[in-house]
């Protein structure tokens, strides 16, 4: 006798320092079919604490450590193809962002030599200038996987930590890759994913003091973006403007939406015995 | 203290006229409504000059003038050529880099043998350097072809008049964009003569405008619908304020905005060429400089001799007459910044900080302040978290390293940090935890053309210099 059996659902929660709570506000919403978490604007302060409070451990790890770690992400994400697929996504998707994980992985003992230098100064000085970390940087996701991986991997692979806005009706494969990203090594809190809905949480994020830089690309509504902007200003926050036409997920990513979230430091010293 | 025979440099090699105009367009003309102010020598209160001030009508014509040489002559100039009118540009500079020196002293109150020394040689050096990168922007690292922006709205401060020109100018027009740039209010001199060598280098007309007027003109070049770059120098404040306006439009944005360095002496450093250091870090161009070291945390084993030292190096700070080449401190830039200096200095005071200033004759016309410590001062004062932007130093301690490292970094700031150290090991530890965009190792307030500036956090964002500088003019 077969009866069919009865599948164990999954609760589709945040993703905040490593831990899967639901929003502190009890609220959860139906997206693609299924109750997924609503953030609030106290997920938001969570996340950017978590966020805040990885950056010291994650920035100090070696370019190589944080390449490893990313490579690894995308081995889990390897293992799990067909449960992203399994969400709608197209296989041929789910592997170009898997591909975008492994391209990104590798920049991080690179970035540094492409972008920063020595520089022949008129006198007699050691000179060298060195890309590093702004921070943590808040990330309004595109609905598409491929572009979610593409805004998270540009961010974290340098030393940043994130915030995530996942799309307000995308959010699953967002939880998923938490899943990926929670058993990959990933210190907690280098990359937190809040479900909901952008328009709601992400002002307070464009606002809040202890976040370096903020991604709207993904924002498409131009009131919002604008606001995002203005907001932004408070701490000056470095921002990544909406683009004038939607990002084409599938192109070369060059480097922008690394240098997005580096700054440049100069470092001087005297040349003398 | 012996006494200096006064080595005053001549002032006769400048020929300041009694007004100017705007330069748009190749040409000086009146503005639209006929409004002007006066800039006068901050050393004397002397009247120098009656300059134009711009308003919105004028900034239109201004940046037409910029569009219209953008899209019919400079951008689609070959940059071998732009290369060239830069070329020209650098050696007319120096020239008349006497000239030039002069007239900066006499409108900023900087010591001549600052503006000689530093100030135009860095100029020049700044518009040779970037007229290499005219013709060799494919190379820059920003992909095969990369385009300029087009017209750049620059704004600029009244510390370094000339050098901050010379910083937005070169790397603007050496990308092929066409700039229109207001001087600060207190110190438009030398950028009206900078118009006068774009004449002579028979720049094409429109390439370079220059509108002179204060908040409200800036303001009016900022918001301007026609512009595409905004380049700002000053302070956090009005940073944040074109941040928040230029927010929704596609104008790429640079900010060069203010700072609160910390400049830390740790115990093993030689003590005589630190405190060297720490006077030039906080009282170079009188303290009015963005990435001064005005905070210094020196380790608590080595406080009184390095305390000792340091009174001693003041009192022998020469304040006087910028003109004359034996002046180390110059004049205070305007009466507005001397009673900021002096109201945080009041309060530095009142909040219960010890202020120390070494015997000092000032000039009784003018506008002076002495240079000054203060000792005592914790995280808390408003001396050591606000810039004040004058000769004014806080002196704070520290035990260890890490405590070090958390005091330096503990300000919304971040443009500039110093450390002092024998030890190698150390200094790269110190620089990777320093959060700020330059890091002056066992020495300070080094510029050069090659050498990325800029800030982290509220100092600002992108950088100006080195091949980092072309970034901010370029569409990438």
């Amino acid at each position: 006798m077969s009866e069919a059996r009865v599948a164990v659902r999954k609760t589709y929660k945040l993703f905040i320092g490593g831990k899967f709570p639901r929003s502190e506000s009890g609220r959860s919403y139906i997206a693609q079919d299924a109750n997924v978490a609503l953030a609030s604007r106290k997920d938001v302060r969570d996340a950017v604490v978590a966020a805040r409070a990885a950056v010291k451990g994650w920035s100090g790890a070696t370019a190589y450590n944080r390449g490893q770690i990313l490579y690894r992400v995308a081995e889990m994400l390897e293992g799990r193809r067909d449960q992203f697929v399994g969400l709608g996504l197209s296989a041929g998707e789910v592997d170009e962002a898997i591909d975008r994980w492994v391209w990104y992985a590798g920049w991080s003992d690179k970035i540094t030599q492409v972008y920063g230098g020595a520089n022949p100064v008129a006198g007699p000085y050691f000179n060298l200038s060195a890309p590093e970390p702004t921070g943590v940087v808040g990330l309004a996701a595109p609905p598409s996987f491929l572009g979610l991986v593409s805004v998270i991997a540009p961010a974290i692979v340098t030393g940043n930590t994130a915030i995530v806005l996942a799309a307000k009706d995308a959010p699953l494969a967002a939880v998923t890759l938490a899943e990926v990203l929670a058993t990959s090594d990933l210190p907690g809190g280098v990359v937190n994913i809040l479900t909901g809905d952008p328009a709601e949480t992400a002002p307070w994020l464009a606002a809040h003091m202890d976040v370096n830089a903020i991604d709207l690309t993904a924002v498409t509504d131009p009131a919002l973006a604008t606001s995002l902007e203005e907001a932004a200003a408070g701490n000056l926050k470095r921002v990544l403007r909406p683009p004038l036409t939607a990002p084409d997920w599938s192109a070369d990513p060059g480097l922008t939406r690394m240098t997005a979230y580096l700054e440049t430091k100069t470092v001087w010293h005297p040349k003398g015995i | 203290m012996f006494e200096y025979a006064p080595a005053p440099e001549s002032r006769a090699v400048v020929d300041i006229k009694a007004s100017y105009g705007l330069f748009i367009d190749g040409a000086f003309s009146d503005p639209a409504d006929g409004a002007s102010f006066k800039t006068i020598n901050p050393a004397s209160e002397e009247v120098l000059s009656e300059v134009a001030e711009g308003g919105p009508a004028d900034v239109d014509r201004a940046v037409a003038a910029a569009r219209k040489a953008y899209d019919k002559v400079w951008s689609r100039m070959p940059g071998r050529d732009r290369a060239k009118y830069l070329y020209r540009i650098a050696r007319i500079i120096q020239e008349r880099g006497r000239e030039l020196a002069v007239l900066e002293s006499l409108d900023n109150g900087k010591p001549i043998r600052e503006s000689r020394d530093v100030d135009i040689p860095l100029v020049a050096a700044h518009f040779f350097y970037y007229a290499g990168w005219a013709d060799k922007l494919p190379y820059a690292g920003f992909g095969p072809a990369p385009r300029p922006l087009g017209v750049a709205a620059q704004v600029i401060p009244w510390n370094f008049p000339l050098l901050m020109l010379a910083w937005k100018i070169a790397p603007a027009l050496a990308a092929g964009n066409t700039v229109v740039l207001k001087p600060a209010e207190t110190t438009p001199l030398t950028a009206l003569l900078f118009a006068e060598i774009c004449q002579q280098a028979d720049l094409p007309p429109g390439v370079v405008n220059i509108v002179t007027g204060a908040g409200d003109t800036g303001r009016a070049l900022v918001e301007h619908a026609g512009v595409d770059k905004i380049a700002f120098t000053g302070s956090t404040e009005v940073g944040k304020a074109i941040a928040r306006s230029a927010a929704g439009s596609r104008k790429k944005v640079t900010l060069e905005l203010g700072g609160k360095a910390a400049n830390v002496l740790f115990e093993d450093a030689p003590i005589d060429q630190a405190v060297e250091g720490i006077v030039n870090g906080i009282f170079f161009n009188q303290g009015h400089v963005c990435c001064a070291g005005s905070r210094l945390l020196v380790q608590e084993s080595v406080y009184e001799p390095v305390l000792a030292s340091l009174k001693r190096r003041m009192a022998r700070l020469r304040v006087g007459d910028p003109l004359d080449k034996n002046t180390d401190i110059g004049a205070i830039n305007s009466a507005a910044q001397l009673e900021r200096i002096r109201t945080l200095s009041d309060i530095g005071g009142e909040e219960g900080a010890e202020r120390w200033s070494p015997p000092c004759d000032l000039p009784d016309n003018g506008f002076w302040f002495a240079p000054t410590i203060f000792t005592g001062v914790t995280q808390a004062h408003r001396i050591a978290r606000e810039e004040i932007f004058g000769p004014v130093l806080s002196v704070l301690t520290f035990r260890t390293p890490a405590e070090a490292v958390e005091k330096a970094n503990n300000t919304p700031y971040g443009l500039s940090a110093g450390v002092w150290t024998e030890k190698g090991s150390r200094i790269l530890w110190m620089a990777d935890r320093l959060r700020a965009g330059v890091v002056w190792a066992n020495t300070f307030n080094k510029f050069d053309p090659t050498s990325p500036f800029g800030g982290y956090k509220e100092s600002g964002y992108g950088r100006e210099g080195g091949r980092h500088g072309l970034e901010a003019y370029l569409d990438v």
